[in-house]
């Protein structure tokens, strides 16, 4: 080792080399899918604008379906399950239980990522006769290849058996100390799991129960709108599995960014017990302007959604509050003046930050969503994406990417590539995803769908209160290709680095919280009763639409034939696109 | 447990403007009068529409002093009928059902919006004012041509106006 730097402290590389292997590789796994997903999010953000058109309009659902499997499913949770072995192992300062097993949870999680993929690429081949263009909500009766929902399950069996994991680790842990509160980043951990054991009830019935016999031939009929309800019984509370990895980054990394401590770790515990508890009872929010599922239980849902609000309110006050201690620390003075004296040259910092900003629009575009008589105005409108790319799309990503220029030389030994790099990368993210969500909020406003190859229709035009479709097709088209060249520095830059040096000492500990576990009461740690509440309360929320469903329209459903979306693309996709290619070549030459 | 004095401010302003939000859709719902798509509808055998009078063949009805019923089938990429003709100044009922995949009901620039489910009706009542064309499109997506599954809905002065209209043309 050549110098002695920074700290000096060991980073976790040097205390678990095993698991920091683990969590590289997830983490590749993550930034792989990220790099992959973003050029299909820039053909399409350049197609529906009609800016450039390489692929055919049907192709366009194939490249959704990739873009949007490979965004929510593939990046984010590969990155979790990387955070939150490390977070675990970090916390509790202790290897895993069997690293053996902790390798097979990831193989299965490649292993099905690799079958959902090679489904839902196969729709680009017409001879292959595999295809799964069927979006990420694969709502029947659209029929994928089996593949696809077989690749699913056996992804999702991989983060079941990860969790399982962290479990077994604690459960070590605690049998050699058994006085001790949890730790923080492990009990965010714990939570966020049982939370998704609980979610994982409906799409495991959905996938497993109907669609997957139901794609073999093992029965030809189903009931949509339960496979639908099953659908959100999970979609919903999955948005909080991306955001609770962010969450974690935001209350046990920013501080320590930011030269500060956490406010409180007491209020940290009670954020996650409530995200716990209230993520999954909200799923028909989704169904507002479904048939078939009575008003009475929209509005609980509605009602339960608004209440989901708090503990992203008390977020916003611990993040600020930690924040301002940092600055304070730093030497930052005056009601506002103490923000100068934050390290907004770091990009792990800003990265962060400019998340949570753009988590706070987010989060009040999500209360129009919400809003169950409102929603009729923009729902499945073009406002959707708008608002969910700022949630997932920044909150989530940008935090994730950011929080890498933190966490990757701890992983690694190696300092990042190029820190100006990172810098850029963020704010240009921050400035695209500006342009892109507030484009297709605008949009959704005037009734542009969603989802949809050419939203240029020939029976009438978008009416516009302000601004010209023209110029928001535009906003959109620059703001997309913003994004996928943010996208591309950080892969790249995270990839340079591996050339750079091996350093030792390059460990940052994070601080402890100015109010710790021990002003909290010890309730809060009882994961038996939260599991127990949340598993109770979903029942309630959830026991009497399917019943009623089901009553109505059967198990197998009121006669619904399979779809299946294997379909032809309409013409070979090679000689048209490159035929486009030249095409577009030559008007930019001219 | 210790919790700071503003922080106990901020959960206090939460909760507030919570509540706030949860009463303006409870203000819209019931002082407004906006009902949700329900269950009312009912269920249908999606294979058979044919055999439904209502949607063998997809029409405009009069079902009441200046209320009107229209039976719309929305298949992979087209709305049945097309045109939707109803007068103007009166109340339409949507009854629309889908023999194929889940689509979507959008009447644009307005805040008629539904999703249809194959083997549901989805029923939606609106008011329409004065003469006026709307574009009606697909928002859930729907196969390879979903982009292309467009309708109209041709709102026309009362005194032109005429059941089946849009078949004589």
């Amino acid at each position: 080792m050549s110098e002695q730097l920074e700290s000096g402290a060991p980073t976790f590389l040097d205390k678990f080399p095993d698991e920091a292997a683990v969590v590289r590789a997830a983490l590749w796994s993550s930034f792989i899918a990220l790099a992959l997903g973003a050029v299909f999010g820039l053909i399409q953000a350049l197609h529906r604008t009609n800016v450039l058109r390489l692929i055919d309009s049907t192709d366009y659902y194939t490249v959704l379906t990739a873009h949007g499997v490979l965004m929510v499913i593939s990046f984010t949770i590969f990155f979790l399950v990387g955070l939150f072995t490390w977070a675990t192992v970090r916390s509790l300062d202790r290897e895993v239980v069997d690293i053996r097993y902790t390798w097979t949870w990831y193989g299965l999680m490649v292993a099905g990522t690799l079958m959902a993929v090679v489904a839902i690429l196969g729709g680009f081949v017409p001879s292959l006769n595999i295809s799964a263009d069927v979006l990420y909500t694969f709502y029947a009766p659209m029929q994928a290849h089996p593949l696809f929902y077989g690749g699913l399950a056996i992804f999702l069996i991989g983060t079941w058996l990860a969790g399982a994991d962290w479990f077994r680790t604690w459960w070590a842990w605690k049998a050699d100390n058994p006085d001790e509160r949890i730790p923080l980043q492990t009990f965010m951990v714990l939570t966020t799991m049982m939370m998704w054991y609980v979610a994982s009830i409906g799409i495991t019935i959905a996938v497993v129960g109907f669609l997957l016999p139901w794609s073999l031939g093992i029965f030809d009929q189903i009931n949509p709108l339960l496979t639908r309800t099953l659908f959100w019984f999970w979609g919903h509370p999955v948005v909080y599995f991306w955001l609770m990895p962010a969450y974690l980054l935001w209350y046990t990394v920013l501080p320590t960014v930011a030269g500060g401590r956490l406010f409180s770790d007491p209020l940290g515990r009670v954020v996650f017990v409530l995200f716990l508890l209230l993520s999954t009872p909200v799923g028909i929010h989704h169904q507002y302007v479904d048939p078939g599922i009575a008003e009475g239980f929209k509005t609980i849902a509605m009602t339960n959604t608004m209440f989901l609000l708090l503990p992203s309110f008390l977020t916003a006050f611990t993040v600020v509050a930690s924040v301002e201690h940092g600055a304070r620390q730093r030497g930052g003075t005056g009601l506002f003046g103490w923000l100068r004296a934050l390290p907004w040259r770091d990009p792990a910092f800003t990265g962060m930050m400019l998340a949570g900003l753009m988590f706070a629009a987010g989060g009040f575009s999500g209360m129009i969503n919400a809003g169950m008589n409102i929603n009729y105005l923009i729902h499945n409108t073009l406002w959707v994406p708008g608002h969910f790319h700022l949630t997932v799309g920044t909150a989530v990503a940008l935090t994730l990417m950011a929080a890498t220029y933190w966490l990757w030389p701890q992983l690694t030994n190696r300092r990042l590539y190029s820190r100006p790099i990172g810098l850029a990368q963020v704010v240009i993210w921050f400035v695209g995803m500006g342009l892109m969500s507030n484009a297709m909020h605008v949009m959704g406003l005037f009734g542009v769908p969603r989802r949809t190859a050419e939203p240029q229709y020939e029976g009438f035009e978008f009416v516009t209160s302000f601004g010209s479709i023209t110029e928001l097709r535009l906003q959109l088209a620059i703001g997309g290709t913003l994004l996928f060249i943010s996208t591309m520095l950080f892969v790249i830059n995270i990839a340079l680095t591996s050339g750079s040096p091996k350093l030792s000492g390059l460990g940052e500990p994070l601080s402890e919280p100015l109010s710790t576990a021990d002003d909290s009461p010890e309730i809060l740690d009882n994961l038996k009763l939260w599991f127990g509440i949340a598993f109770v309360l979903v029942i309630l929320a959830y026991a009497l639409p399917l019943a009623s469903i089901i009553s109505r329209g059967g198990i197998l459903g009121p006669g619904v034939d399979p779809v299946p979306m294997i379909v032809e693309p309409v013409v070979a996709t090679i000689e048209p696109t490159l035929g486009r290619l030249a095409a577009a070549a030559g008007s930019v030459v001219a | 447990m210790n919790i700071h004095n503003y922080e106990k401010l901020w959960l206090v302003l939460s909760m507030v403007l919570i509540i706030g939000f949860i009463s303006t859709v409870v203000y819209g719902a019931t002082a407004v009068g906006i009902e949700m798509v329900n269950d009312e509808g009912g269920t249908i055998d999606s294979t058979a529409l044919e055999e439904d009078e209502r949607f063998s063949e997809p029409r405009v009805e009069k079902v009441g002093e200046n209320e009107y019923a229209a039976y719309v089938v929305a298949r992979q990429f087209i709305f049945e009928p097309d045109p939707i003709e109803v007068p103007a100044n009166s109340t339409v009922t949507f009854y629309v059902t889908s023999p194929d995949v889940i689509h979507g009901f959008e009447v644009v620039g307005t805040n008629a919006n539904g999703m249809v489910v194959p083997g549901e009706i989805t029923e939606l009542t609106v008011e329409v004012n004065e003469p006026k064309e709307y574009g009606i499109l697909c928002n859930e997506y729907c196969g390879g041509g979903h982009h292309t599954m467009e309708g109209k809905l041709i709102v026309v002065p009362e005194d032109e106006f005429e059941l089946g209209g849009q078949s004589d043309e």
